[in-house]
């Protein structure tokens, strides 16, 4: 892609088998995205010049910074980087003015402590200049570490699970200061976490990493509705997963049928799979509709089904129910509705109710086993 | 009181820190941060004089740098002189015998050093040789103070390793220690006394220093 900031193309076996090929704009915030173990944060060094993929090229605002083929290898502090560490790794023996003062080298000595201050209130955290790290809150921290990452006018801002280390409230925070940071930022931004939430909330796209290598890379709801594979829904953390077999596709009426369970259900026209094949098919919580209980809806006649609810939790406005579908012991969906919903519909444990799941809602992708179904 | 071998130990104690400072600081910078081939044989070779009688060490210096064969033959025939019985073997047999005490605490300092902070130097755009001037000796200073003070001290109140490399001419080789070891042995007393109790108080001193000095670090770096 030509109109992106930085291009990073990095191949290797061993010893951390890679395959990523990934790239982005100018003002775009890309969430590198995956469980414990993915690779998520080798990718983040690599482009800071901390770890050397065997084969590697990257590019970033029209330099390159490795070129494996070439032998070209630029060391960290030759690549203008802004990497905001897991835990901050802030200079303890320095005050906070100091630290962010070391990233300034590009400006005349006079002109640093300005720079910092200017960088400081940016981050609101005026008044704190000659305080130590040990003297700060872990917000505060993360607030030093990101004035400093963007002291050096970074051609990319790497952030590596920068709201892992405080608490939720924080996080909170954080998450609105970012979002409102990011909008003067003109470089390239790449966020680390395995927190799906947290990359949906900040990012504009996501690279879905899994043992080294991207799977899919789109925007953070398109891939959490529109996975390529099983594997990919299971790591968007997709609850309704099954399998099933294509029956039919009526092109008319833009229809795929599928036999699930005995069952006869209607998908979107995804016509690009054979009939009488397996699929596996998936649906968000967002595309199932619960019936009324005392006044059934038109939503009831598009794939109804009728359960028993097994179990229900209920967190930060919203209830979350495991209905077991009648006659088909082992099969569970999730459900998340909002708590007025459930409160009017007087949903608890072991209420029976009526579900409708959205033909529009099912997306259907290439067959593997799955481990066990939800 | 015997003034010329205490100004001789220290002088002693001082020539060997200068050696040692720039060596522990390089060793054990590298043997914190580098994995190698053969690191844990070197780490064994640098640990032996902890364990190895002075007089054994001594004795291997003795051996190996005798003018009338190898090591010792070939430095009379190079540079004209030798490394035992003189000032100059005395300090580089203190060297090595205070290599482990010189490069193990200053090899734990920096290995205390998160990795972290060091490449969020790099980061920051600091080239490795800053890298090491603004950052690493400055958290590593507790660590590298406390090594010299104990390289100090132990120099100060060698005996074994200095009178088998050294001999005892006074003036020239003759150490405090040796000077005890000397007076004690023609029956004076008192001077003895004096000079053993001056040793104890520094030793005293030393080891209350490099402990206020680690609990400062501690503090630091909490």
């Amino acid at each position: 892609m030509t109109d992106s900031a930085i291009q990073i193309t990095l191949q290797q076996t061993a010893p951390i088998p890679l395959s990523v090929q990934l790239n982005c704009k100018s003002g775009e915030l890309l969430a590198l995205v995956g469980p414990s173990g993915s690779g998520k944060t080798t990718v983040l060094r690599a482009i800071a010049g901390l770890y050397q993929a065997q084969n590697a090229q990257i590019i970033c605002q029209g330099e390159t910074w490795q070129n494996s083929a070439q032998n070209l290898f630029l060391a960290p502090h030759q690549r203008h980087v802004g990497l905001v560490f897991q835990n901050y790794a802030l200079f303890p023996h320095m005050t906070v003015l100091k630290n962010i003062q070391q990233a300034i080298t590009h400006l005349p000595k006079q002109q640093r402590q300005a720079q910092a201050l200017e960088l400081l209130k940016k981050v609101h955290l005026e008044g704190l200049e000659q305080r130590y790290p040990k003297n700060l809150s872990g917000g505060q921290q993360q607030r030093v570490a990101v004035a400093r990452a963007l002291a050096r006018q970074p051609k990319v801002l790497l952030l590596d699970e920068p709201f892992s280390a405080v608490d939720q409230v924080t996080r909170r925070k954080l998450y609105r200061e970012l979002l409102a940071l990011r909008e003067s930022l003109a470089m390239p931004m790449i966020l680390v976490t395995h927190d799906l939430e947290e990359s949906t909330l900040l990012a504009d796209r996501i690279a879905l990493l899994h043992k080294g290598e991207i799977l899919q890379t789109g925007a953070p709801e398109w891939v959490a509705a529109h996975p390529k594979s099983a594997t990919i829904a299971r790591l968007m953390d997709q609850q309704n997963l099954f399998t099933a077999q294509v029956v039919a596709h009526d092109q008319e009426n833009q229809k795929t049928h599928l036999r699930w369970r005995g069952m006869l259900i209607e998908a979107a026209y995804q016509a690009q799979f054979p009939l009488n094949k397996p699929v596996c098919w998936m649906i968000q919580s967002a595309n199932i509709l619960l019936h009324r209980r005392n006044r059934p809806s038109n939503g009831n006649k598009e794939n109804p089904l009728q359960g028993q609810i097994t179990e229900y939790m209920e967190s930060s406005g919203l209830a979350h129910l495991r209905v077991q579908i009648d006659k088909q012991l082992d099969t569970t969906i999730s459900i998340n509705v909002p708590l007025h919903v459930a409160k009017r519909n007087a949903l608890g444990l072991h209420e029976k109710i009526g579900i409708s799941l959205l033909s529009e809602g099912i997306h259907l992708m290439p067959y593997q086993a799955l481990r066990s179904e939800s | 009181m015997d003034w010329q071998a205490l100004a001789l130990s220290v002088k002693l104690s001082f020539v060997t820190l200068l050696f040692l400072l720039p060596i522990g600081i390089l060793l054990g910078r590298w043997l914190a941060y580098r994995q190698f081939w053969g690191k844990s044989l070197l780490q064994t070779l640098l640990a032996l004089p902890l364990v190895l009688p002075p007089t054994v060490l001594g004795y291997y210096l003795l051996v190996a740098f005798s003018p009338n064969q190898g090591l010792g033959l070939w430095l009379v025939n190079t540079f004209g002189t030798t490394l035992i019985f003189n000032f100059q073997g005395l300090v580089f047999a203190s060297i090595i015998f205070n290599l482990p005490f010189a490069i193990h605490p200053m090899q734990r300092a920096f290995a205390a050093i998160p990795r972290e902070i060091r490449e969020a130097a790099a980061c920051c755009g600091m080239r490795p040789s800053l890298v090491l001037w603004k950052i690493e000796l400055p958290l590593a200073w507790p660590g590298i103070v406390s090594a010299m003070v104990m390289c100090f001290a132990h120099t100060l109140g060698e005996f074994g390793i200095a009178l088998m490399v050294g001999g005892n001419i006074p003036f020239e080789t003759q150490t405090i220690a040796i000077a005890i070891y000397d007076r004690v042995q023609s029956f004076d007393d008192h001077a003895a006394a004096v000079m053993s109790f001056s040793l104890l108080l520094f030793s005293m001193l030393t080891i209350s220093f490099t402990y206020w000095l680690s609990a400062r670090s501690e503090r630091t770096h909490d």
